[in-house]
């Protein structure tokens, strides 16, 4: 493989841009490798944006430092600021959990806690920040569950055990659980991967929705799922981020020959 | 769907209580961080007081002569309790380890039907049998129909300790070896027993070892089996049919004695005794166990029962 | 995942046991195979014959005093008035046993939470080895510890200042206390069973899935509350489980016991105050072993004792393997087993 060449972010609109989220010369590494190598990237309001690279290639790692998860990882160096609607989440003047409150994450495989009713699962993040007034409890549940496309299937029961829902089911209530925390953007690491076609659609439609009121961050190995779901897209391979722009751009006409070989299939 | 402004409203009903859990956090950590303290301090202050303490006793003569009269102003010796410990250790295992290792044998490589669950089952009650109760049963069954404390007797109680812990490490130790190395033994068309012997029980021979020195640590330490079948003695062994000392019967004796000399005495058996017992498990770790923490956490919650 | 050095010496062995057609008789491997099942088969009869025993040998005190062997408290070993009952020594194993747990629980769970979420990496091998050390050293080393050097310390720092406050209002702190009763014993109980919950209890503190405690620390959640919400709840059972072994396992322990708890027999041995000598069924059948050696009633309530000590413990051990299998049934990791 040639080396690739990193091309500059270009964005054909000429609107006034609104950045939710920016990420300024991330680099970051784990039991002494280096997955992510000065990456920058910025991410638009009210749009979803895919990250899409071969195994390996760093997206994860660059997910996780957006919401300070990565510091977590053993042996995890970080170095680079996430700039949250212009205020540094990397700072050291707030404690992590703060900030980590602030962009909601769903993970790979659904995760929701087994001991949990559905009620309580969607809840605790609220509970956790403080929020006790049943009211509101009652008002961010039925709400996150709506935004989740899940409040018709459970309704009848609340109290059920979170764990009794399908795979699917299970998925979208993560993602109600990281909805419940007010956040601005949600990050989503390869959310439908584990689930199957019919699921996967289900959040893939949902996500369509979100976007209207949130920033949505999507990794994911699906390069037919990026284009179904995404408005921007970035390529990442090694730990660079090797072409960003336009998802039609990218897949239709890119730039880049690295891009053009991975989106073609050729490797990956 | 939940706009920014309504996003912006819920936010405002989180308490600013992000110091009060920070502060908690910092407080469940030293609390936790104290218990572990707690803990290690009894440890530290045993090994400390049984080193000094005992550390005076030790003199060749300690370790070699028979112990003085009571009280007298020659305490002697307790070289017949060394002896009675080595003697007692050897003739257990000698009945506890090849019983234990094939019952392990089984359990890996015959044991998946009920009848070895069965078995499982009751290795593990056995197990945690209370050892005073071991002893009492060893006295009903061989001290009272021969009539008299022997040596058998206390190595029948120890090996009955043994066997259990044998038991379990030797499966679990067995169960590492994958089943790939016994099905290309029998796809050659050999025998199970020569599959056992030759490939598996050499893979898995570091465990197995493993299990029985721990084992064997155990029973040095183990006093409540003997109470009830060796009497204790002051000679060194004549007749494995008569009564035998041992470091651990006699630490208990010592201690209950109003002498300065036994006192002395009694630090010096722990000593000699923890030395014994601590070196074993410390050595089987570093030997053996170096990079295999899980398994001998397995074998620790076994055999330091 | 096969460790090349083996499965060189593997195929080595293989080749030549197939050159040498050496492929065993299938006699010998029938022997090998009963041999085997021969072994396994000992284990049952051992405990069969435990049981035979302890029945038959205390046959004698169960038809002389029948069901008020286990609730009445004499004991008189004098001949022509022998009357022997054991509920003060079950009493004392209960209240034994129970101040240790009570001591015991809490320290190996702060234990095992410190070893599996927040020791640094480097401390965290040489704190675990140092607590299974404390589970090699003989109870009997305990029992000597405890009775020449420790005792002082509980008498003077703990005994004698919650008597003078409390000695004269309450029960359970009343009468002069010297070292050598239900308290002590019960506090080097409680030092001695720590090793056993707190490793259990870290193994299955660990075996709680990392994205769990992901989600969270997604939330916001500080260390400690990703401790609450994540691993406590998941872990429940399997803790219950490990405490109960705990429990098992100190009902069981005898020397310490024996030298630290005091030798009172017969009423004086209902457990009143902390402060008073006290004994358990370990202990007394420890203690006065030697008397009854000859024979007769005595020993026959000694191993009388022995039986019902044995049925606590069995019956306890039996109910925290339940709770064990449940647990592994019930989540994907391995927690217990």
């Amino acid at each position: 493989m040639e080396t690739s060449t990193k091309t500059p972010i270009k964005l054909n609109s000429t609107e006034d841009v609104k950045y939710k989220l920016v990420a300024e010369n991330i680099s970051a590494s784990y039991d002494g490798i280096v997955t992510v190598k000065n990456i920058s990237m910025k991410f638009r309001d009210r749009a979803v944006t895919a990250l899409i690279g071969p195994s390996g290639c760093g997206k994860t790692t660059f997910l996780r430092c957006l919401n300070r998860m990565h510091e977590l990882t053993k042996n995890a160096t970080l170095t680079g600021k996430v700039l949250l609607d212009g205020e540094d989440l990397y700072s050291n003047k707030v404690d992590p959990i703060i900030n980590r409150r602030k962009i909601g994450m769903v993970f790979q495989k659904p995760n929701p806690f087994p001991t949990m009713s559905i009620y309580d699962n969607v809840a605790c993040g609220l509970k956790l920040n403080g929020v006790k007034d049943k009211k509101i409890l009652d008002e961010v549940v039925e709400g996150c569950l709506k935004m989740a496309s899940l409040w018709n299937e459970v309704k009848g029961d609340l109290k059920k055990p979170g764990m009794s829902l399908s795979g699917g089911q299970q998925q979208r209530l993560c993602i109600a659980r990281a909805l419940a925390i007010q956040p601005e953007v949600l990050l989503m690491d390869e959310p439908a991967s584990a689930l199957d076609p019919i699921a996967t659609q289900k959040i893939e439609e949902m996500i369509q929705e979100l976007k209207k009121e949130y920033t949505i961050i999507i990794v994911t190995h699906n390069m037919q799922q990026a284009t179904r779901v995404s408005d921007y897209t970035g390529f990442m391979y090694l730990g660079d981020l090797v072409e960003f722009g336009e998802t039609k751009q990218i897949f239709e006409n890119p730039r880049n020959e690295t891009t053009a070989k991975y989106v073609q299939g050729q490797f990956g | 769907m939940i706009t920014p402004e309504q996003r912006a409203e819920f936010r405002k009903h989180f308490r600013y209580n992000v110091g009060r859990r920070l502060v908690l956090d910092k407080i469940v950590k030293g609390i936790v961080f104290l218990c572990v303290i707690v803990a290690i301090v009894p440890l530290i202050a045993i090994l400390v007081n049984v080193f000094s303490n005992g550390g005076a006793a030790l003199s060749w003569d300690f370790i070699t002569q028979v112990p003085g009269a009571v009280g007298s102003d020659e305490p002697g010796g307790i070289g017949p309790a060394i002896q009675g410990t080595l003697v007692l250790i050897g003739l257990s295992s000698l009945i506890g380890v090849p019983i234990g290792v094939m019952g392990g044998i089984f359990l890996s490589e015959y044991g998946t039907n009920r009848f070895g669950r069965t078995v499982r089952f009751f290795n593990d009650v056995l197990a945690e049998f209370p050892t005073i109760v071991i002893g009492v049963f060893a006295f009903v069954l061989i001290v009272l129909t021969v009539g008299n404390f022997s040596v058998w007797a206390g190595s029948f109680a120890l090996s009955i300790v043994m066997l259990p812990i044998i038991m379990r490490t030797t499966e679990e130790s067995l169960k590492l070896v994958p089943i790939t190395y016994r099905e290309a033994g029998y796809a050659l068309g050999i025998r199970r027993y020569r599959v056992v012997f030759t490939i598996v029980l050499s893979s898995a021979r570091n465990g197995l070892v493993t299990g029985i020195l721990l084992a064997v640590a155990r029973i040095a330490g183990e006093t409540a089996p003997l109470v009830f079948t060796i009497l204790g003695s002051s000679q060194f062994i004549s007749d494995l049919n008569g009564p035998v000392d041992a470091l651990p019967l006699r630490i208990w004796r010592l201690s209950s004695l109003p002498y300065d000399s036994a006192v002395t005495q009694g630090w010096g058996a722990a000593f000699i005794l923890i030395i014994m017992v601590l070196s074993i498990n410390i050595g089987v770790r570093y030997l053996f166990l170096r990079n295999k923490e899980k398994t001998f956490l397995k074998f620790k919650k076994m055999g330091a029962v | 995942m096969v460790d090349p050095l083996i499965f060189s010496l593997m195929t080595t062995r293989y080749t030549v046991l197939a050159i040498k057609m050496k492929k065993g008789s299938p006699y010998i491997d029938r022997i090998f195979k009963y041999v085997a099942i021969g072994a396994a088969t000992y284990v049952l009869a051992i405990i069969a014959m435990i049981v035979f025993n302890l029945v038959s040998g205390s046959a004698q005190v169960w038809q002389q005093e029948g069901i008020s062997f286990l609730t009445g408290s004499d004991w008189n070993s004098v001949e022509g008035r022998e009357s022997y009952g054991a509920a003060p020594y079950i009493m004392g194993t209960i209240v034994n046993a129970g101040i240790a747990m009570l001591i015991a629980v809490p320290l190996s769970f702060g234990i095992a939470m410190f070893l599996s979420e927040l020791s640094p990496k480097l401390l965290r091998t040489p704190l675990a080895m140092i607590i299974e050390l404390l589970a090699a050293v003989p109870s009997v080393v305990y029992g000597l510890w405890g009775l020449l050097v420790f005792r002082t310390y509980i008498k003077d720092w703990i005994e004698v200042p919650l008597h003078d406050v409390f000695g004269d209002q309450s029960i359970i702190f009343a009468g002069t206390p010297f070292g050598l009763d239900i308290l002590t014993a019960s506090i080097v109980l409680a030092i001695m069973i720590i090793p056993t919950i707190a490793s259990i209890s870290r193994e299955i503190m660990l075996a709680v899935p990392n994205s769990q405690r992901e989600a969270a620390y997604m939330l916001g959640a500080t260390k400690w509350e990703a401790f609450r919400l994540a691993v406590l709840p998941y872990s429940k059972s399997g803790l219950i489980g490990a405490t109960i072994l705990g429990l098992g396992r100190a009902v069981g322990e005898t020397m310490a016991v024996t030298m630290l708890i005091g030798n009172a027999t017969g009423a004086a041995a209902i457990p009143s105050s902390l402060f008073q000598p006290g004994q358990t069924m370990a202990s007394i059948m420890a203690n006065e072993f030697a008397e009854a050696s000859q024979g007769g009633l005595h020993l026959a309530a000694l191993v009388g004792i022995g039986l019902i000590l044995f049925i606590m413990a069995f019956g306890i051990n039996v109910v925290a393997h339940l709770l064990v299998a449940r647990v592994v049934k019930s989540h994907e990791g391995a927690v217990l087993a």
